[in-house]
């Protein structure tokens, strides 16, 4: 009776320390995708895939010798995803959270600024005809898209802004 | 882009292939056997081939041109007239060919798709069944993310990560490297057909056709210290590695100068080319020099004087090494 008692006090721990984890990996899960504006909350933009996770340890995997420059700075881990705007241009987010917001400006400013237009968003940003590169915080957010085009610019910049809203919450 | 080659440019090409007849059948070994057989030294060749208008009206690569490009370079290559003919000089019927792709830089900036058909096409019209080819990497969600169509079974092209068919268990060394091979390298292919991208890269200065090979190990994350160097020549001297190697076709449509290996359009161009050659030193050493073109004309110092020079490509051709020559003296650049 006793063995009883305490093999169902046991399996109840067990039950907890599970529902525990679950919801711990759970907060993390929305954690890291809160950055991420859900399909049409920034106008013309759907999110078209799943939001994929690389660890520090595994960053390299993701962008292969570039990880070094990211670790030195003290890179906890990115995560990134796919979107597409109004059906036509295919871009990636990529948001690379820093151990802080002096590693996140670290790696900012390891790339040549180039033709970037300079304009207010985050902590410092680059703005290309193609891609668009900013830090607020302890992030540094990079978003490429795929295809040129006429609108790409002001789409990304749109994203861009909706992700530095999302940062700020 | 010119047509077919001239009386001259084929007498030329004849005199700096001394050892052609070894080159269809043993690869970069043979290469090196020829050149020391000849006592002469023959040169690498290694095939520039580009065309203007590659792209259609919305900058996508045209499949038809792209065939045609392939065709050009391989027919200039190997000097002969009917594309055909190249791709026999390479595979026979029953082998399984394993096209390595460069699958890292996603949709925008991985091994090309069109390119990839041709050379699959091509394949076949050789002999090669269609099953018998397999395009791979190392993640098969890496190959989805760049626009391939993961397919395993059946009687279609095969494509497909490492990671469906896992790393084998031994270990393989080599100098500074030890690592375990993938099974589509040691157990699905008898040669490779090596299609790296053109690409700037963070430590290495430059990732060509010898850093492709790093898609093959578990554990490349280990050889990034040092410019990667001499990590990427003693993983190109492994065994399996060097002698399943047949060719190597750069795919130089979009290339960057600056902040690879990632893909960042803001340091990309579209230069609309292609690189090939059996000597895959020679291709890197062709590909580092366009590179720092590039980076001069944008006004960008050069690598050595970013403190990223390829070091690598001295040491892959050194006396330790020998995979291939870094000698422009005996490197045979033919644009076509």
């Amino acid at each position: 009776m006793r063995t009883g008692v305490a093999m169902r006090g046991a399996l109840t721990i067990l039950l907890c320390v599970a529902c525990i984890g679950k919801t711990g990996c759970n907060r993390e899960r929305r954690a890291q995708a809160a950055p991420f504006p859900v399909s049409n909350q920034v106008a013309g933009w759907v999110k078209t895939g799943e939001i994929r996770t690389f660890e520090a340890a595994d960053l390299w995997k993701y962008i292969d010798g570039e990880a070094e420059r990211y670790l030195k700075a003290g890179v906890r881990r990115v995560s990134t995803a796919d979107y597409k705007f109004q059906n036509k241009v295919d871009a990636v987010v990529d948001i690379y959270a820093m151990g802080n917001a002096e590693g996140a400006e670290r790696v900012f400013r390891s790339e040549a600024a180039g033709d970037a237009t300079p304009i207010q968003l985050g902590d410092g940003a680059r703005w290309y005809s193609q891609s668009l590169v900013f830090h607020k915080g302890a992030c540094l957010v990079r978003i490429v898209a795929f295809e040129e085009s006429a609108e790409t610019p002001q789409a990304l910049l749109q994203l861009g802004r909706g992700i530095e809203l999302q940062l700020a919450r | 882009m010119s047509g077919g080659l001239s009386g001259s440019r084929r007498d030329f090409l004849k005199k700096c292939l001394a050892g052609a007849a070894v080159l269809s059948t043993g690869g970069r070994t043979g290469l090196l056997a020829a050149a020391e057989q000849g006592g002469v030294a023959a040169k690498s060749r290694v095939v520039v081939a580009r065309d203007a208008t590659l792209r259609g009206v919305n900058s996508t690569v045209d499949a038809h041109r792209m065939m045609n490009l392939l065709d050009h370079a391989m027919q200039a290559l190997f000097d002969r007239d009917n594309p055909t003919e190249t791709w026999k000089r390479l595979v026979r019927p029953g082998e399984t060919v394993g096209v390595k792709v460069n699958a890292l830089g996603g949709r925008g900036f991985s091994s090309n798709l069109q390119l990839i058909e041709a050379i699959c096409e091509r394949l076949q019209e050789a002999g090669i069944k269609a099953n018998d080819i397999v395009v791979w990497d190392r993640d098969s969600d890496e190959l989805e993310h760049a626009g391939f169509h993961v397919l395993t079974g059946g009687n279609r092209v095969q494509c497909y990560g490492t990671d469906r068919v896992d790393y084998e268990q031994e270990l393989v060394t080599h100098g500074s490297v030890g690592s375990r091979l993938s099974r589509i390298l040691t157990q699905r292919c008898n040669l490779l057909i090596n299609v790296p991208v053109l690409k700037d890269h963070d430590g290495a200065g430059v990732s060509i056709a010898l850093k492709n090979m790093y898609g093959v190990i578990h554990n490349p994350n280990k050889y990034h210290p040092n410019g990667c160097n001499p990590y990427i020549a003693d993983l190109n001297m492994l065994p399996e590695i060097r002698t399943k190697m047949r060719l190597s076709i750069c795919d130089a449509t979009t290339a960057s100068y600056e902040g690879g290996p990632g893909y960042k359009p803001e340091y990309s161009w579209k230069n609309n080319a292609l690189i090939i050659s059996q000597d895959p030193v020679a291709l890197d050493y062709t590909g580092w020099q366009i590179i720092e073109r590039k980076r001069a004309e944008r006004g960008l110092k050069t690598l050595e004087g970013d403190g990223r020079a390829p070091h690598y490509i001295a040491t892959a051709a050194d006396a330790q090494h020998r995979l291939g020559t870094n000698d422009p003296r005996r490197i045979a650049v033919v644009e076509v």
